[in-house]
Formats: structure tokens, sequence, C-alpha cells
């Protein structure tokens, strides 16, 4: 240890920082796969995508289904509850989105949305709450019926997924 | 503290030992002569007991891992196969579900103990923040546990607890998604907490070593507060203390051996006797006793702060209740240790303690009405306790006179 003290940049000083930079990225790179296992697999992503026949649903009626593990409402709403929800102005609402924005052009009765509550996740039980749509039971938020956020600690809507009518009563989500 | 031993090896084959890897000289130092306060009282008992708890849980857990099957459409069943099939599975899985209970009621007691008596001061504050990383080692280990029946509360606490990383900003979803493998709650994420559930506690146990190493440093805090300051302050943790730390343990196995023989399930939920449906929520889902005044905090942010949302908010102060009690030794200035001598911080300590009760119950109670705005009471109580009431009061408080030593303050009490 009786070498001098230097300040000038050597060629030991760039091979020691060469391979302390080959060093952290070997060890990300043998990090990574352990993280991404986690990730959710290719059977998970294989389910991505379904089709649901509509026809049995009468005016008035709800129905769960599965899609991707998530529960997914379908319901087949009546006139009165698609006026009520059109009637509420933008102002009163803590995500804004108008009912035309929330349902497909021409299939205005049908509301599909993912039925985890966006506070936490729980399912929110349908015809009930302050706003006749859904109530969540774990932290008490009300959803009317266009599935909009109208009281308690979620911060959004009902999440809608992605799904286009194949046709007048079939409908593919995902 | 350590280096107090007098022992002396004159046996061949210990002193051959002892010159190699000094093992006997370790466990003499440290579970037999260790110097410890001659005043210490029940509560410091908590201590052994949570050991107790720790090796409890690990027994009864590697066993119950024998017969259980962490497969989404088994383990419901492969459960209760336990308890009706497996020879004394009934008592081996209630102990180890009971067994939760109590180590949370001992925690508890053992933090409780720590906030009153100053136990976090220097020179202890690594030995505190030892303790806070186990607290949060033991609330993962105890859900990721609960989770494993995969029942409704079951599933739908794994839901509702891994949600809160979804109110992350921006990276939130795709963590979501990282730790539940997949796109909802599922098999996968019920096989990586089985994983997990079984990690844990070794890694508990290893911050156990480091707890233990932390206090044997300094040595003990005790009720007056005042450090040891000669021989005569001290007595062997063994005899003494380990007689003491057993027959707490006699004690408190007793209502434990009550809960595990006649009221298995009292602690639990009906609820959890159903297998898990991840259509259906049930009407009104409800943690474990011991997570109730966190979970109170979480829901009593139902409002927007500013630009953060309610769900965040929420989350920032459930996290925040756990993380203020790192910062407990730099928020509590006062240099009087022991709650005894400070007059006025003794009431604002026994108003926090039935504060947490409150939440306790609140946490429990359906999320509406009075329920609601209490919780809010008892959340802002909660923090103000640690961010302004401790450091204010370690300003303006007048202690009552400490006794110059251990042995004086045991002498005086026994005098009168």
């Amino acid at each position: 240890m009786a070498s001098e003290a230097t300040t000038e940049t050597t060629k030991r000083d760039f091979l020691f920082v060469a391979t302390g930079a080959v060093g952290a990225v070997a060890v990300a790179g043998a990090v990574w796969p352990l993280i991404d296992q986690m990730n959710p697999d290719a059977s998970v992503l294989a389910l991505a995508s379904i089709e649901y026949d509509l026809s049995s649903i009468e005016v008035g009626q709800s129905v769960t289904i599965k899609w991707r593990g998530l529960p997914v409402f379908i319901r087949h709403r009546t006139q009165a509850e698609i006026d009520e929800a059109r009637a509420v102005p933008l102002s009163e609402l803590k995500d804004p989105a108008t009912d035309e924005e929330r349902t497909k052009p021409g299939h205005e009765q049908w509301l599909i949305m993912i039925a985890n509550c966006t506070h936490l996740g729980c399912v929110p039980v349908g015809e009930a709450g302050d706003f006749d749509g859904w109530f969540c039971p774990c932290h008490g938020s009300h959803y009317d019926t266009a599935g909009r956020i109208r009281r308690g600690p979620a911060p959004a809507n009902l999440v809608l997924p992605d799904y286009e009518f194949v046709s007048d009563t079939l409908v593919q989500i995902g | 503290m350590a280096g107090n031993s007098t022992y002396n090896p004159t046996n061949p084959v210990e002193k051959w030992l002892d010159d190699r890897l000094p093992l006997v000289r370790f466990s003499k130092e440290h579970l037999m002569d260790f110097p410890t306060p001659k005043n210490l009282n029940y509560w410091w008992t908590f201590g052994a007991i949570l050991v107790m708890c720790l090796g409890i849980q690990i027994v009864t857990g590697i066993v119950l891992a024998m017969h259980y099957t962490p497969e989404a459409t088994m383990a419901f069943n492969s459960v209760e196969h336990i308890r009706r099939d497996v020879n004394f599975g009934r008592i081996i899985q209630g102990t180890h579900a009971v067994g939760a209970s109590m180590f949370f009621a001992a925690v508890y007691i053992h933090i409780f103990r720590g906030l009153y008596y100053g136990s976090y001061k220097e020179p202890r504050e690594v030995l505190w923040i030892l303790g806070v990383i186990m607290f949060v080692l033991m609330m993962a280990t105890a859900f990721m546990g609960y989770v494993l029946p995969w029942g409704q509360m079951s599933f739908w606490a794994a839901t509702v607890i891994t949600n809160i990383f979804a109110a992350i900003p921006i990276v939130g979803e795709p963590i979501l998604q990282l730790l539940r493998g997949g796109f909802a709650v599922d098999n996968a994420t019920l096989n990586r907490f089985f994983s997990l559930h079984y990690l844990l506690p070794f890694v508990l146990a290893a911050v156990v070593a480091l707890h233990i190493w932390a206090l044997h440093v300094p040595g003990n805090n005790n009720p007056v507060g005042v450090e040891v300051k000669s021989e005569r302050d001290t007595l062997a943790f063994h005899p003494y203390y380990t007689m003491k730390d057993m027959f707490a343990m006699v004690v408190f196995l007793i209502p434990f051996a009550w809960f595990v023989f006649f009221a298995p399930d009292i602690l639990g939920h009906p609820d959890n006797y159903i297998m898990a449906d991840p259509q259906v929520t049930p009407p009104h889902i409800v943690p474990e006793w011991y997570f109730l005044p966190f979970y109170a905090i979480l829901r009593a942010i139902d409002f927007n702060i500013l630009f953060i949302d309610s769900k965040l908010g929420g989350v920032i102060f459930f996290a925040g209740s756990i993380l203020v009690l790192f910062f407990v030794p730099w928020l509590d200035r006062s240099k009087v240790r022991s709650g005894s001598f400070r007059p006025l911080f003794k009431p604002f300590y026994w108003v926090f303690v039935l504060n947490f009760i409150m939440l306790t119950y609140l946490g429990a109670q359906a999320a509406e009405g009075i329920y609601v705005v209490l919780s809010k009471i008892g959340t802002a109580y909660y923090f103000a306790y640690f961010l302004i009431i401790l450091p204010v009061l370690s300003r303006i408080e007048t202690p009552a006179p400490l006794p110059t030593s251990i042995s004086e303050s045991v002498l005086s009490k026994s005098a009168s």
C-alpha cells in the first residue's frame, strides 16, 4: 500500500469502471427473468378475448360473466334508467362522462363494464345505492345507472372493457 | 455489555472448541450471564413471548405445508381435509390460525410498551427500527397466510390489498399485474403467496437475531428509563429473567389454549368457510382484527386532497401510519425515556391507546354515518400524536425528578 495518491486518470481507473458497468448489466440481466416470471403468463394472456350472446338477457336484467379472470357486468337497461343517466348534468359528476360515451351508438340499452369497484376491487351490488345503479358494500361507493361514480371513496367510474358488437345480439369483449 | 462472561473452559474439548468457534462462550454471554436491569416488569416479558410465537408458527406451519395444496381449485378443500382427516389436524391448523392472532396481540403490547417507556430513544434507535421492520414483515406474512385457505374472505382480502398498489400513479397497474400474475387474483396469486408465506418467517427470524443483537449492544431499557450505572443495577439473565419469561409464557398460553380448544373460529369470519368466488363479494368484508386500526385509517380518507384523489389519499395515510413509526426516535426529543416521569405525556399517551382501540372497533363497522366521522377523528389523532404532540411535548414539558439509579428506585419502593 505504498502507492502514491494521484489525481490523474489511469488505464486502471478505466478498467475498474468498465468492469463495474459490465457487472451491473450482467446482474440486471440475470434478475429480470426472476421478476418477469411473476407477470401474467401466456395461458392467462390467451384468454384475453371472448364472445357473448346477449339474446337471453331481458330488459332490466343483468348478468355477470368472467373475462380475463375479471367479473364483467352486462346490463340490459330499462328506458327509465337510460333517461335517468342522461338527465344528470356533467358538473355533478366526480369523473365526468356522458351516458353516450359509456355505451355504443345504437346499443344504448347495453351497459358493459368491468365489475370491480375502482376503489379496491370489490364487486358492487346491482340495483342498489342512492343513485339506482350499483353500491359497493366494501367501502360505500355509489354508482349511477351508467356506472358512474357519484359518492364514496372510489376515484373513477366503473371501467369499460374494450368491446364491440359483432351483431345486434353478439358482443365481443377484449 | 458483552464480554461480562466468566466463562473459563477447563475441559480440553470445550477449550478446543472455544478456540475455533466460541459457541458456548457466546451463549453464556448472551443467554445466561447477560447483565439485565433488575427492575424489569412483566411488560418486558413479551419479547420472549414473541420469540415463542414465531417458533409456534414456524413449527405448525411446516407441518401444515405437508398437507396443504396451493392450487385454486384444491386449496379450500385441502384445508378442510387438514381439519377433518389429518391426525390432530384440527388442533394443528387451529393453533396456526389462533397463533397469528396471539402473535399480533403480543406484538401490539410489545410496541405500546416501547412507546410508553421510550425504548426507541438514543441509543436504541436501530433496535426500534428493526422492530418496525419486523412488524411490517409480520403483517405481510399474516396477510399472505390468510389468503391460503382460499375462502371468500381470503380471496377478497387478496383483491382489496393488492389493489392498494394500483393507487400508485403511472406504475400502479403494471405493479398490480406483476403482484397478481394475472388480471385478477387467481391461481398464480395463490401459488406465489404460498411460496412467500413460507419464506418470510425465516427472514423474520433473521431480523429477530439482528433485533436481539441491537438489544445486547446498549442493553435493556427499563421502567424508570435510567441507564444501568453499576453491577448493583443488574441481575444475570439466567436464571432470573429466563424464569420470569417462562412464567409469563405459561400465563400467555392459557388464553391461547382456550381459543385453540374451545373457540378456534371465534376470531375468524364465517364467510371464509365459503370457497372463493371471483363473481361475488361478501356483503361485509372485514380484515382480521389485527389489521382493523389501519383499515379504518385507509377508509377514513374518502375525499380528494388537492390533486390527490381519495383512493391514493387513503393509501398514503395507510402506509404513512406505519412509516411514521420509523421516525418516532426523532419526533420525540424528550431526554426522559420513561412515561412515568412525564406528567404531560401520560394523558396524551393513554388517549392514543384508547384512540387505537377505537380505530380497531371502527375498522369493523360499515363505512357510513357516525363511523366515518369517528374514523376521521381517530386518524387525525393518530397522526397528530406522532407529528405534533410528541415533538411539542418534548419542548414544553417539565419532567418529574428521576431517580439517580435503578437500584435507588428499587430500594425506595421496597422501603415505602
